[in-house]
Order: C-alpha cells, then structure tokens, then sequence
C-alpha cells in the first residue's frame, strides 16, 4: 500500500481528543447535577440526557444538520463570526460529537458520583472544605475509575461514529473524512484493500478498549496519592 | 462559655424536631434521647448539613442561619466540626493524609492545635501509614475524632460515635473522649442512646423525645428526675452521686465514701483521700426498708425520707425517690410493695445499696486533687 491516506485516521484522533476533552467539561457539571440534584426536572434532563442511545444516528444527524446550519441563529452567528459555516466543518463534527456521545460520558460519572454519595462531601465540609475544594480533592478522586470509564467509551464510540458524521459533516478530506466515511468511500470505489486495513484497524481498537475496560474493572480499588 | 441558640422545625420520619433553647456549651453536653427522638435531625441542623431546616441557630454571637433575614451560612465556614457514626474516612486518603486533609484547612482564628499532640491524644502513631479501609472500627473512630480535632473546629459534634462498636472497644475510647474538651479546648455536642456513656463521660445533658427537648441541665439533676423517666429509660434508669474518698480499709481492701453527710464503703478505689468520684446507682439495684436493717450482707444502708412515687401503669412496678439530704437515690419496687410499706412522700426510709452494683467505669478519672480539697 505505497499510497496509503493516514489522514483519515490522524482526523479521527484528533476528532475524539477533543470531543473527549469537551464532554468531560460538560459532562461533570451535568453528571453531578444528575446524581445530587432533588429538582423535580431531574427524570426529563436524564431522558433527554440518554436519548442519543436509542435515537437512530440519521435522525439526530438530520436535526443536527438543521440546527447548525446557516439558517438558524447558532449557525448564522458562526457564519457572521468564522465566515464559513459550521456544518461540514470540523467544528460542526465536534458539536455533532459531543452531543452524539454524551450519554457515554455522562452515564458512568453519574453511577461513580452516586457511588460516592454525599456521605464523604459532608465530611470534606464539616473539615472546611469548599463545595469546589471538596468536588476536586473528594469526589473526583473517588470517582476516577468512572472518569476513565467515561473517557473511554466516548473516545471509542466518537472514533466509531458513522450516521452523524455523515449527515453533518459530508466527507471532505482533513476536515470531515474521519475512518468511518473513509471506509464506506473505499467500499463504494471498491478500493477494498484500504477498507480492510482501515475496518481491520478499527475492530482491533474497539476490541483492545473493550478489553481494557474489562481488566479495569477486575482490578483491585484504584487508589490516588 | 461559648451559648448555642437554637429556634428550629425539621420534620423527620413522623415527627417533627421543634427545639427552641439556648445552651451554654461546656465541657461535654450529652443529647441524649431513644432512637428516632431527633438527635441526629438535631446535629445536623447545627451542622448546617440539613437544608430542610427552618428558623434561627446561633452560636457564641455568631448567625448560622436566620430564616428571617435569608441568612444560612454553609457548613464548611460554621467552623463546626463532625464525628460521623460511621466515621467517613477518606478511603483514597491514608491515615496520616486524612488528617492532613484537615489541619491544612484548619480554622485558624481558634487556638493552635498541634498535628503530634493530636496524634499522641490518640494513638495514632502506629496507624500513619496505614490504607483507612483496611482499619478495624475502633480505629476508624479514633483517626475520625483526629481528622475532626485538626480542623480546629469551635464546636464539636459528636453522633454516636462509638454505636457500630462492642462494648470492649468502646470502653477503650470512652476515656478519649472524655478529655477531649479540657485538652483541646473544645465543647462538644455527643449524641448518644446509651445512659452509660451519658453518666461517664457528660456534664449537661439535652434530653430529647419524640422531636421535643423535653428537659436540659447537668446530668446529675436530670437522672434524679422522676418525671423524665420514661425517657431516661427505667431499665438502666439510675442516679449519678458524687461521693468523697473519707479513708481507706486496708485490712479488708475497702474505700469509706462520704455521700451527702452519710457513709458508704466500695471495693478499694486507687485515690487520696479527698479524691472525688462519681457513682452510678441503678434504680433496679436499690431496695428500701422502713427500718433500718440488721444481720443483712449489704454494707451500703442510707437514711432518707420518700421524696416521690411513681407507678408505671399496667405494670408490677414503680419508682420511688429517695431524699437522701441532698443526694437522691432512684429505687425500682413492685407496686406491690409500695403498697405494702405504705410508701408515700415524707415516708423515713432506708435504701440498700448491693455494693456490686456501684459502677466502677463511673468513676471520674483520677478525681478531684487533694489539693483543691482545703
């Protein structure tokens, strides 16, 4: 394979850093919010939360695609602000990540945090720690097994995204052609061979996260400092 | 001494905790009440762990919280702090980094309190580097008294501390805890459903019932109290007496106690003369007579007069006080046989005291130096 085109793989990997990065962000106040919060909204945002799960990738690609695009005041604003649009960027690949993978992140913080429960925030308190200072030195640690849970799965789930990409993202080169489109370009043209390297690639990846995952969750309690 | 004032309504399970009192707080102050009385609804109300409070909590002038004036200060800058029933160590954290959790956070307007001092109060030492899960429940205790010692809080609040313990490893702590307030100069709040622990280790005592403060003062008044037995428990009901060491027997190993003019003789107690010590009488280990007894085992006969007789209603029982001139004894008779005696306020009679059931753990520890005697 002399000719062989890594940038849809180096696309994929940044894609999921930073998709990752952003869901831990927005993902931590939003789990912690899930497991603590007595708000009587808390069943809605939770459902609304999950609903990329069960949601075909078309019909959250399609709203997405609808959402983004320049006709709406988000996407107007980012036409204004960027002058190109934010659907088939990488930009829009982002948001459509994000927003596609969140319950992977979401999930496991919520479980870990409701793991570690109020008891051990009332006792960081009572020993005049902030509600910040306890989040970071408390629970954070007590719950790293489900941050590295969470990164995982969503580092995983936006490397195997297909639906999504494709509906908001199209498959333009070194902006939006991450592996998945790249494959089923390489199978429309029959170019089979670079399919297989590229499909090959991504069952072993799959397969080593899951993997570790599972070895992760055998081994004795995590422990920090 | 530093007055906790509080004027507060919590619902909880199917009562509500209604509690308006101001407490001045020295030295140890047994909450004291049944299990579901409120005790902990209370604590945590001071805490400010509750936010389902309403009303007013000040302590030494400062504002808590105040419905009224929209004022609830949270817990981490109420400078309490809090001994968990369950300990709540940080299980990612060893020991000696539990407890530098706290001192790094201590408060720094109260007094000093010294990392060593802590550890050497306590025993820590041989437990620094250990990992908390894997310590025994005792331990767990003592690192959590050290971890909320560090903070340096104006207040301590204890809850059951030593409830998920046997009564061996509580004993052990007991004396901890004890001195907690002269050395580190801290009042502390101890919730508790065991008289024992009220009796050996509290001067005050707040009694809660069913979501009530039903009575507060010093220990020794409320547990001669015969109208709060039905909270203090009718059982292992008793009176605390102070008694002062008048000599000792070394022929037959006996300590002469002075109690409230009349004398009283126990197995050899390890203190001067003049020493101070508290006994615990149970009412359950009292028997009267009209006359003063003779060719009888028992050593202990005090002389007084029926202060009040309570019948307990669908029951063969009743408890008598006894006016001892001063002192009181709580004795639990038949109904039968108060009949019997005729015993009725006024009434001049002689309580027997078995001599075993004088509780050796209540005594004060080392007494009152024979100097402060003069």
């Amino acid at each position: 394979m002399p000719d062989f085109d890594l940038g849809p793989v180096w696309l994929t990997v940044k894609l999921a850093v930073v998709t990752v990065s952003l869901l831990l962000l927005v993902g931590t106040p939003l789990a912690w919010w899930l497991s603590f919060s007595r708000s009587r909204l808390r069943p809605v945002i939770e459902a609304i939360t999950a609903l990329p799960l069960i949601l075909p990738p078309t019909v959250l690609g399609f709203y997405l695609l609808i959402l983004l695009g320049p006709a709406t005041p988000i996407g107007a604003l980012w036409v204004q602000a960027t002058g190109s649009t934010l659907t088939f960027s990488f930009s829009g690949l982002v948001i459509a990540s994000v927003v596609y993978s969140l319950p992977f992140t979401v999930q496991p913080l919520q479980t870990a945090f409701e793991a570690v429960g109020r008891e051990p925030l009332e006792a960081a308190a009572t020993l005049r720690a902030s509600p910040i200072d306890a989040f970071l030195t408390v629970a954070s640690p007590l719950a790293k097994r489900g941050y590295l849970t969470a990164a995982v799965l969503s580092f995983a789930h936006t490397v195997g995204e297909f639906g999504v990409v494709l509906m908001v993202g199209g498959n333009i080169p070194g902006e939006t052609k991450v592996i998945s489109i790249a494959i089923y370009e390489h199978v429309e043209t029959l170019d089979y061979t670079q399919a297989h390297v590229l499909s090959a690639g991504l069952l072993l990846f799959s397969f080593a996260v899951l993997l570790a995952l599972s070895l992760l969750n055998r081994r004795s309690p995590l422990r920090a400092g | 001494m530093p007055v906790l004032e509080i004027d507060i309504e919590r619902p909880f399970g199917k009562f509500t905790l209604t509690a308006a009192k101001e407490i001045g707080l020295d030295g140890i102050t047994a909450v004291f009440g049944a299990s579901g009385s409120g005790k902990t609804t209370l604590l945590r109300a001071v805490a400010g762990l509750d936010r389902g409070v309403a009303g007013r909590i000040r302590f030494a002038g400062q504002v808590w919280q105040d419905d009224a004036r929209r004022i609830f200060v949270p817990p981490h800058k109420r400078g309490v702090g809090y001994v968990f029933q369950d300990a709540r160590l940080f299980s990612h954290l060893s020991v000696a980094a539990n407890l530098r959790y706290a001192a790094r956070r201590a408060r720094r307007e109260s007094r000093p309190i010294d990392f060593d001092d802590v550890v050497d109060a306590l025993d820590l030492g041989p437990l620094l580097d250990r990992q908390t899960p894997a310590l025994s429940g005792g331990e767990r205790q003592r690192v959590a008294i050290g971890r909320t010692l560090l903070a340096r809080p104006q207040l301590l609040l204890m809850d059951e501390p030593l409830a998920a313990l046997d009564i061996r490893r509580r004993a052990a702590i007991l004396p901890y805890i004890e001195r907690l307030p002269q050395t580190f100069g801290v009042p502390v709040l101890y919730v508790t459903h065991a008289i024992a622990e009220v009796a050996q280790i509290s001067q005050w005592m707040l009694l809660l019932s069913d979501g009530r403060v039903s009575a507060t003062g010093p220990v020794t008044e409320l547990m001669e109290r015969i109208d709060l037995f039905p909270m203090t428990g009718r059982f292992e009901a008793g009176v605390v007496l102070s008694a002062r060491v008048t000599g000792h027997d070394t022929t037959y190993h006996l300590t002469d106690l002075d109690v409230a003019g009349q004398h009283m003789v126990m197995p050899a107690l390890d203190l001067p003369v003049g020493g101070e010590v508290r006994l615990r009488i149970r009412a359950r280990d009292v028997a009267l007579a009209t006359q003063r007894p003779d060719g009888i085992s028992i050593r202990n006969v005090l002389a007084g007069t029926v202060a009040e007789v309570a019948a307990e209603p669908e029951t063969a029982f009743a408890e008598v006080l006894v006016d001892l001139g001063g002192a009181h004894v709580r004795a639990r008779l038949t109904r039968r046989s108060v009949a019997d005696l005729a015993l009725a306020p006024g009434r001049p009679v002689f309580a027997l005291l078995k001599s075993v059931a004088i509780d050796r753990r209540m005594i004060v520890a080392g007494g009152v130096p024979a100097s402060e005697e003069a």
